[in-house]
């Protein structure tokens, strides 16, 4: 199958994306050294704000916006859980809002337990210096 | 006393201003500069994998789908081998915060404990960041779902 490399590389897709994908990435960075939060807090609160912002439908407009540039950050990943909510709800009503979050999210999770542990199985003995 | 010195408290002083001077600037702007452009590159990756996806006519949340586990398989196996912490050390926040650290909280403290056995060694502590992760990322959906679901009546009548 023939590719259509113009449209694989459209430039002002992947520079929005690099943008803004920077930007979210800088937050976090100023949030590290600025502050004593651990990484693990700062995953937590990325969820929590991309979950929140997506529940609201500002996270839409950057969606829309930068695509990958939002939605690969791990705000996207509570956005896509806000949104599956949203969506269950509309579609299941209130079973929805415990069934539709993880099921957006499904491909994520799965994939992230599935290979973190083959992964691990692989992964070499060796201690890591911290 | 020592009065060939300079006075400890001044020279206290001095130093301290030095190190301000000094310290929060240059690293910080280092930091986030290497976050930006290592962050940016993996979500134009993204990007790059997506727009492949459009043209074989795949719908934008399947596409993203297919985004996140095609660079959380990644990120987890170069976490395996090791790469992917050098990559971290240099980057921080860059690889910390898109979807890649997700995959890299899981695999690192799995291949720490790995000594401690295949069933509670790495699977029970694959968990110790992505579990919190999934826990507040969850319940804040399930909110959404509920204050949604308040707030538009209509859809109250599906219950």
């Amino acid at each position: 199958m023939s590719v259509d490399w113009s449209q694989v590389f459209d430039l002002m897709s992947l520079l929005k994306c690099f943008v803004v994908g920077g930007i979210i990435c800088v937050i976090g960075q100023i949030l590290i050294d600025k502050t004593k939060l651990t990484p693990a807090r700062i995953l937590v609160i990325f969820v929590t704000t991309g979950a929140v912002l997506g529940g609201l439908g500002i996270y839409q407009y950057l969606v829309d916006f930068a695509g990958s540039g939002a939605t690969v950050p791990l705000t996207g990943f509570g956005y896509n859980l806000a949104k599956g909510a949203i969506e269950g709800v509309k579609q299941y009503g209130l079973v929805g809002a415990f069934t539709g979050g993880v099921k957006n999210a499904a491909g994520g999770i799965a994939s992230a337990v599935f290979f973190g542990y083959l992964a691990a199985l692989i992964s070499k003995p060796k201690m890591k210096k911290q | 006393m020592n009065s060939n010195s300079s006075n400890p408290i001044e020279s206290k002083q001095k130093y301290q201003e030095y190190v301000d001077k000094k310290s929060p600037n240059s690293p910080i702007l280092k930091n986030c500069f290497n976050a930006f452009w290592v962050g940016g590159l993996i979500c134009t990756i993204g990007q790059i994998i997506s727009n492949i996806c459009k043209i074989r006519g795949l719908d934008l949340s399947v596409s993203s789908t297919i985004v996140s586990i095609i660079l959380i398989g990644i990120s987890a196996f170069l976490t395996g081998l090791n790469i992917f912490n050098k990559i971290g050390k240099f980057a921080g926040a860059g690889s910390l915060i898109p979807i890649t650290g997700f995959a890299n909280s899981i695999v690192s403290p799995a291949m720490e404990y790995k000594s401690e056995g295949y069933v509670m060694g790495v699977g029970g502590k694959m968990f110790t960041v992505a579990g919190p992760v999934l826990v507040f990322g969850i319940s804040a959906s399930i909110i959404v779902g509920f204050v949604y679901l308040i707030f538009n009546t209509q859809s109250i009548t599906l219950v």
